[in-house]
């Protein structure tokens, strides 16, 4: 059977463009040097990652020495935390962060509690927000780290970096980002966000998985993360990932190039999906601001309905969305994220979350919507819920 | 380019064509992030999935004992700090040799600033540890040994099954890590009958892709997660995987063990046609072999008296012959090779010393035109 199949998962991972594919496939075949040997095809490597350096470095308007490969956006998180949490920890142990960060946040958070460190955790309003004022007032004499996610992975909020930022910075406290669902969204410049460390992860943003990257501002006390060789400057012992720096940094730059044209036809998506959704089905709310949020980013609460079984019927129509977050996709329990905003238990569990990409389309959006909402009367008519629901408002 | 003699295959290999064939397919068709639950989710799971039964098969153990990682590095430093820091508790004693991997030696420094002891057992003449004083300096706080199997720059062969049998008589709750990045695939590795409990690979030593290694970590090892996030790996490394690397790295370790034993006489063949040629143009004396002898013939580290390794192997280069000095990750260092100095060589050998490593794609043919090079090259760079 030739189904139709439609992508819309684009925050859980993307596609590698034939691009950035093509840069890469020199330095998987005879460009294969090891970046650290002295001769012409390790230099020839060498060369490469400094060029990628480079690259990325002009993107975020950083400096190339500025610049340091991870093998994941999940390992730039962990390094950022613990490494800045250890190096800082005669000075203090309060570390403070949201509510709402990914896993990759949270968990090395948890893990630094566990260790001795105390967490502060900043609630959010209802669209996601964390206020500033909040931030201020909960900056103690020993914090060593603030950690706020620019924009989030479930419902895309976007935070006020720069002032959050520029709060930690008042008090001299270190303040890292989690930018791996923003860049390649927004034009993301380090020197005028004001942050000291950030996050990012190639397969994002149409590049390669298995690499990522984090932005040390010069000067901020951080803790190697791999011990060995000398590579990264002694930070990040390895050798280095040459095809994924490769791909990634073409990506990025691609990613930059077009960013505004791409932001539009996000947003006319997004607009089109959320008008039309409104419009033909009931009960619906839609998750986080509906302006301040990412352009691609769209998520749903359709009351009475298992959010599972709803992504199941629409795999079967080929339509390929999300509950929330990849990684937790495999757990029962409601996203951490919606509880926070104030959904109960019972909302959280019907959520859908549509991430867009380059080559959907207004079809696609349409598509989408007749399926939503086949699907969405069909679940609700099993749902005893719902049934309840339809009897009391008679009564 | 295409003439290139390239004779650092324990620095890194070329990819095999299969393996780039097997990457540039499942990049171009199966992106879906593992962790998701509709199809495209499903299709990168399988992959996974098959990729971790692969490897688990080379190694002989259960695919659920095998946790991908970014390379080698992340391996070894997930080892160490994992099993020093999850064992802290029962005790900070560590121990380890002289000739390991910077990857194994850093960790161990590292651990010292956080209050573990952290010992360094010397090695014999050959490049082996001494097992006699090793066994000596385990006592009962001991709670992990670290050894390396076959040495990078030597090749020297760890006699694991003797050593991982006295280490047990020891201190049988001593967790035993061996770093086999230079082992796997080139020599049999079967960790059913091996006794260790952690064991770190990569893939491109391999022919594989860089950025992909792997840990094996025998049921029940206590051991800290690396990366804390999303779950994956079991919870013990979090973080979207690397399909099409992990992939590559599977196809590469299949490929490499269905011929291990035609790689194994291969680079027998290559060791032996140097050796031969330059026994009989430099004579003894003339010239010293520095790995021991049983080691793997895929590495050959060898010195010329009066002539300096770098100088060596820049002429080399020149013509399109590609060799080091050690460890590549150290060769930006210009700094003495730590493991020769352990074997307690003379300076004039480790000054000059170069490492030849063979795989199984070089031929006779490149032995011979490396071993004539050499005869007019070092005769002209003898500095007395």
């Amino acid at each position: 059977m030739d189904r139709k199949l439609i992508y819309v998962d684009h925050a859980a991972t993307t596609y590698i463009k034939p691009e950035v594919l093509e840069a890469m496939k020199p330095y998987l075949t005879e460009l294969y040097g090891n970046p650290s040997s002295i001769y012409y095809l390790g230099r020839e490597s060498k060369k490469a990652i400094d060029e990628a350096r480079s690259q990325i470095a002009r993107c975020l308007g950083a400096q190339p020495q500025e610049i340091y490969f991870t093998g994941s956006g999940t390992e730039a998180d962990n390094w950022a935390i613990k490494g800045a949490a250890y190096a800082n920890r005669k000075k203090g142990r309060h570390i403070i962060t949201s509510a709402i960060e990914h896993h990759a946040v949270l968990e090395p958070v948890e893990f630094l509690r566990r260790e001795g460190f105390e967490v502060t955790y900043l609630p959010v309003d209802q669209n996601g927000f964390v206020n500033p004022a909040d931030l201020e007032k909960a900056i103690r004499p020993d914090t060593i780290l603030v950690s706020i996610m620019y924009a989030n992975n479930e419902i895309g909020t976007i935070q006020p970096i720069k002032e959050l930022a520029g709060i930690a910075k008042n008090k001299g406290v270190i303040f890292h980002t989690d930018a791996v669902q923003a860049m390649g969204n927004i034009r993301v410049n380090v020197m005028d966000l004001g942050v000291d460390l950030l996050s990012m992860s190639a397969h994002k943003f149409y590049g390669p998985k298995g690499v990522g990257c984090l932005y040390v501002r010069k000067g901020v006390q951080l803790e190697g993360f791999m011990h060995g060789g000398a590579q990264e400057r002694k930070k990040r012992a390895g050798t280095e990932n040459v095809s994924g720096i490769v791909g990634m940094a073409a990506a990025l730059k691609l990613a930059y190039e077009n960013i505004d044209r791409y932001n539009e036809h996000l947003r006319k998506l997004s607009s089109r999906l959320i008008d039309k959704v409104f419009e033909r089905i009931p009960h619906v709310r839609l998750n986080g601001d509906r302006h301040k949020r990412l352009p691609g980013n769209v998520n749903f609460s359709f009351e009475f309905i298992e959010g599972e079984s709803l992504l199941l019927m629409l795999d079967m129509k080929g339509v390929q969305a999300s509950s929330g977050s990849a990684c937790t996709s495999g757990s029962l329990d409601p996203s951490h994220v919606l509880l926070a905003i104030g959904l109960p238990h019972e909302i959280a569990h019907g959520s859908l979350r549509i991430t867009f990409g380059e080559k959907n389309t207004e079809e696609d959006v349409d598509y989408i919507v007749d399926c939503l909402e086949e699907i969405v009367a069909k679940l609700r008519q099993m749902s005893p819920l719902y049934e309840d629901f339809v009897k009391r408002n008679k009564g | 380019m295409a003439d290139i003699i390239y004779f650092d295959n324990s620095a890194t290999t070329k990819v095999y064509p299969e393996v780039m064939n097997e990457m540039n397919r499942i990049y171009s068709s199966v992106f879906g992030n593992p962790s998701s639950l509709h199809r495209l989710g499903n299709e990168a799971e399988k992959i996974l999935t098959e990729s971790r039964e692969i490897i688990a098969e080379t190694l002989r153990v259960s695919p659920n004992e095998i946790f991908f990682t970014s390379g080698g590095t992340e391996s070894n430093n997930w080892a160490i700090k994992g099993i020093a820091r999850a064992n802290k508790k029962r005790g900070k004693h560590i121990i380890t040799s002289a000739a390991e991997h910077p990857s194994v030696l850093e960790c161990f420094n590292y651990l010292i600033s956080e209050g573990f002891s952290a010992e360094i057992s010397g090695t014999d003449q050959s490049g082996l540890l001494d097992i006699e004083s090793f066994i000596e300096k385990i006592n009962d706080d001991t709670v992990l040994a670290s050894f390396i199997l076959v040495n990078n720059e030597t090749g020297a062969i760890q006699k694991a099954e003797e050593l991982i049998a006295a280490i047990r008589a020891k201190n049988k709750k001593t967790a035993i890590h061996i770093d086999a990045v230079q082992a796997y695939g080139k020599i049999p590795l079967n960790l059913k009958k091996l006794d260790a409990d952690i064991v770190s690979i990569s893939a491109h030593k391999i022919h594989g892709p860089k950025g992909c290694g792997a840990l094996y970590i025998k049921e029940n090892t206590r051991i800290i997660p690396i990366l804390h996030g999303g779950g994956q790996e079991n919870k013990y490394r979090s973080g979207t995987e690397n399909v099409p690397a992990i992939w590559g790295f599977a196809t590469a370790a299949k490929i490499i063990h269905e011929n291990i034993e035609i790689n194994r006489n291969k680079v027998k063949r290559l060791k032996s046609i140097v050796i031969s040629e330059l026994d009989k143009y430099f004579g003894s004396g003339g010239y010293f072999v520095n790995s021991p002898e049983d080691s793997y013939e895929g590495i050959l580290n060898i010195s010329f008296p009066n002539v300096k390794a770098q100088v060596l192997m820049q002429h080399l280069e020149a013509e399109s012959i590609i060799v080091s000095t050690g460890s590549a990750c150290s060769s930006r260092k210009n700094v003495q090779s730590h493991v020769l100095t352990a074997m307690n060589l003379p300076r004039e050998r480790t000054e000059g010393a170069i490492r030849i490593s063979f795989s199984g794609m070089n031929t006779e043919d490149e032995a011979l035109r490396f071993t004539e090079a050499l005869k007019s090259i070092v005769p002209k760079i003898r500095y007395r």
